[in-house]
């Protein structure tokens, strides 16, 4: 046991040096028998935007989503560890994953608004939060917000599904923030999209970052140097004859790609493997 | 041969039964192809490439041929049945007029003829059994769909609710007069007695009537449903049910307001598909809805519907009384007609609505 726990390795654990809002601590992920994830340690800053990179199949989408416990939609998901989300376990038991979806709201890879009009998509969380206030006010801010409302303000009555996908991922943006949550994730937000809308999901992310914490995963890395603060590297190990992802190394966005300190991250940089 | 074909190429071409006569030459059919190939020099970098041959031209028009002549048959078919009914039913038509469908007695021997029971008959039963059929059909398949049971017992009751489908309308019937409606009696009989005052319960169950017919008909309309929304509900994109829960949706917020809406295109499907079978079931409604000319809003009341006079009075209807049935055959044919539209306007108006659909 102990010969095995020496030969794998763990990453140093990043020290964050503002208020932490998310506090991962992963020992191990399964999906089943398989082992997805293990060993990982990764702090969210507040108001910051911390960028998941690495190779295909390295469990940087599994340690997001599970900020979140969207995972938990998948039935043979186990998640070992915790994830302290101000003072409680958000695995604890007594914590319905319903409750957290609602403080840290999630953007899809693919844009996924509901089928209904531009107006009810981005009202939907105030409906479901049962907001007493004023809705459309809400909603007009949430659409400024994600710089949609110039393009949708004549047309709130249309479905949401005749934007554009550039303009759907910001309606699903718009619909993630119209309840203001804490935390937002973000799942490669942009790798459906062209570089126009790419660069205008980018210039929001920084205007956002303001008022939310983000996490945000991409495969892009000139996107994580544009908009991440902090950088996280993980990679995926083959040396145990399955494909389990794990931290390598995590810091701030400048070191990681000017000077890391572990070999692996410099040849993933300069681009000699992926 | 072609001198910038790679070398290695002839042996495996030959390896992999592809170097036979139509591969050593680059276009072995260029010469009795019904479509010249237009590019004659652009055979430089192997022989694989190339023109389909004339016969795969050939069997691509003897495909398109037989396809159209099926979709010609079909139309061919029903306009057929259409002129056929409606030659029939002229005489009627000519005689009784639009007082047809107002009247509401069927007396063969003072020659008056009217529907109108008998299509409020129709109407009432199927609205019944698509107000049942519909809420449980509609059930089942979130049931089905929604994660509450493990994929293969989903399967397994899927298939069980399709068996339901293959059960003929006869022994529907059967069941019927046989188990449902001594089932139903006792309660009718306290509904009445208690509840006497409201419309639908204003009649005693003495037999057939209504409600048995109703609910038989939800039964057969069932399957239907439930296959047709299990589908619509299951066309839902993983994405959709994510972008639910991570707003952070329960189970029922997600089914209820966004699973629902997002199939609802499907979901009127089923129920305009259902209610068309509701309408023209003929037997099991003939056994059951006790075949009485009369307008009535209690379910236990005997009634009539289209498809049920006709398959009683057909047998012994003499020439005058053909031509009545025929013409209330043209009057099954427009309600079933109507419904169709009518369904598919609302599903475009969804389809534009929700999903943005031109």
């Amino acid at each position: 046991m102990n010969a095995t726990a020496e030969a794998l390795f763990v990453a140093e654990p990043f020290q964050a040096s503002g208020d932490v809002v998310i506090d991962c601590k992963v020992d191990k992920i399964f999906y089943g028998d398989f082992l997805a994830v293990r060993d990982s340690i990764v702090p969210i800053e507040k108001h910051k935007i911390t960028g998941f990179i690495g190779p295909s199949g390295c469990g940087k989408s599994t340690v997001l989503r599970s900020l979140n416990r969207m995972n938990d939609l998948i039935q043979v998901f186990r998640f070992e560890g915790n994830v302290m989300y101000h003072g409680q376990d958000i695995y604890a038991k007594k914590v319905d994953p319903v409750v957290v979806r609602r403080y840290i709201g999630m953007v899809f890879q693919q844009p996924n608004p509901f089928s209904m009009s531009i107006y009810d998509n981005v009202a939907f969380g105030l409906r479901l939060n049962r907001f007493k206030g004023d809705v459309e006010e809400r909603v007009e801010k949430a659409l400024r917000s994600a710089a949609l409302w110039n393009e949708v303000k004549d047309k709130l009555k249309n479905s949401g599904l005749s934007l554009s996908g550039g303009q759907q991922q910001r309606l699903c943006i718009a619909r993630a923030i119209a309840t203001e949550p804490d935390v937002l994730l973000m799942d490669e937000p942009c790798s459906a999209l062209d570089p126009i809308a790419t660069r205008q999901v980018e210039e929001l992310m920084l205007e956002l970052k303001e008022h939310y914490t983000l996490a945000m995963v991409t495969h892009n890395m000139q996107q994580a140097t544009r908009v991440a603060d902090t950088t996280a590297f993980f990679s995926v190990d083959i040396s145990q004859g399955g494909r389990t992802g794990y931290l390598v190394e995590m810091g701030p966005t400048r070191q990681i790609f000017e000077d890391p300190r572990e070999q692996l991250t410099k040849e993933y940089i300069s681009g000699e493997f992926s | 041969m072609n001198p910038r074909q790679p070398p290695g190429i002839r042996p495996r071409l030959v390896a992999a039964g592809l170097g036979t006569e139509r591969h050593r030459q680059p276009f072995p059919h260029s010469q009795e192809n019904a479509m010249a190939n237009p590019f004659p020099h652009a055979q430089s970098a192997s022989p694989i490439s190339g023109p389909p041959s004339a016969l795969e031209y050939a069997s691509d028009r003897i495909f398109r041929a037989i396809a159209l002549s099926a979709a010609s048959v079909i139309i061919i078919l029903t306009a057929y049945i259409l002129w056929e009914v409606a030659g029939k039913a002229m005489p009627a038509i000519g005689d009784y007029g639009l007082g047809f469908i107002t009247g509401t007695e069927w007396d063969v021997n003072k020659g008056t003829f009217g529907v109108l029971p008998e299509i409020w008959g129709t109407l009432y039963s199927s609205l019944l059994a698509l107000l049942l059929g519909g809420v449980f059909g509609i059930a089942i398949a979130i049931f089905l769909t929604q994660d509450f049971i493990n994929h293969r017992l989903a399967t397994i009751f899927r298939t069980l609710i399709e068996m339901l489908a293959a059960i003929p309308s006869v022994v529907f019937g059967l069941w019927g007069i046989y188990v449902l409606i001594p089932l139903l009696k006792p309660g009718a009989e306290w509904l009445h007695d208690e509840f006497g005052w409201i419309p639908l319960f204003g009649s005693d169950l003495s037999g057939p009537g209504m409600a048995p017919a109703a609910l038989v008909l939800a039964i057969m309309i069932l399957p239907t449903v439930a296959a047709i929304s299990v589908d619509a509900l299951r066309r839902i994109p993983y994405k959709v049910k994510e972008a639910a829960y991570g707003m952070g949706t329960t189970r029922w917020e997600a089914i209820l307001k966004v699973m629902l809406p997002t199939a609802s295109s499907g979901l009127l499907a089923a129920l305009v598909l259902g209610f068309g079978r509701a309408l023209g079931e003929t037997m099991a409604l003939a056994m059951l809805i006790g075949n009485a000319n009369q307008i009535s809003l209690s379910l236990f009341s005997p009634a009539n519907t289209l498809a049920s006079l006709l398959a009683s009075n057909f047998p012994e209807a003499g020439q005058v009384e053909v031509h009545a049935l025929m013409y209330a055959a043209m009057v099954l044919l427009a309600i079933t007609f109507l419904v169709n539209v009518l369904g598919l306007g609302i599903q475009q108006y969804t389809l534009r609505k929700f999903e943005g659909k031109k």
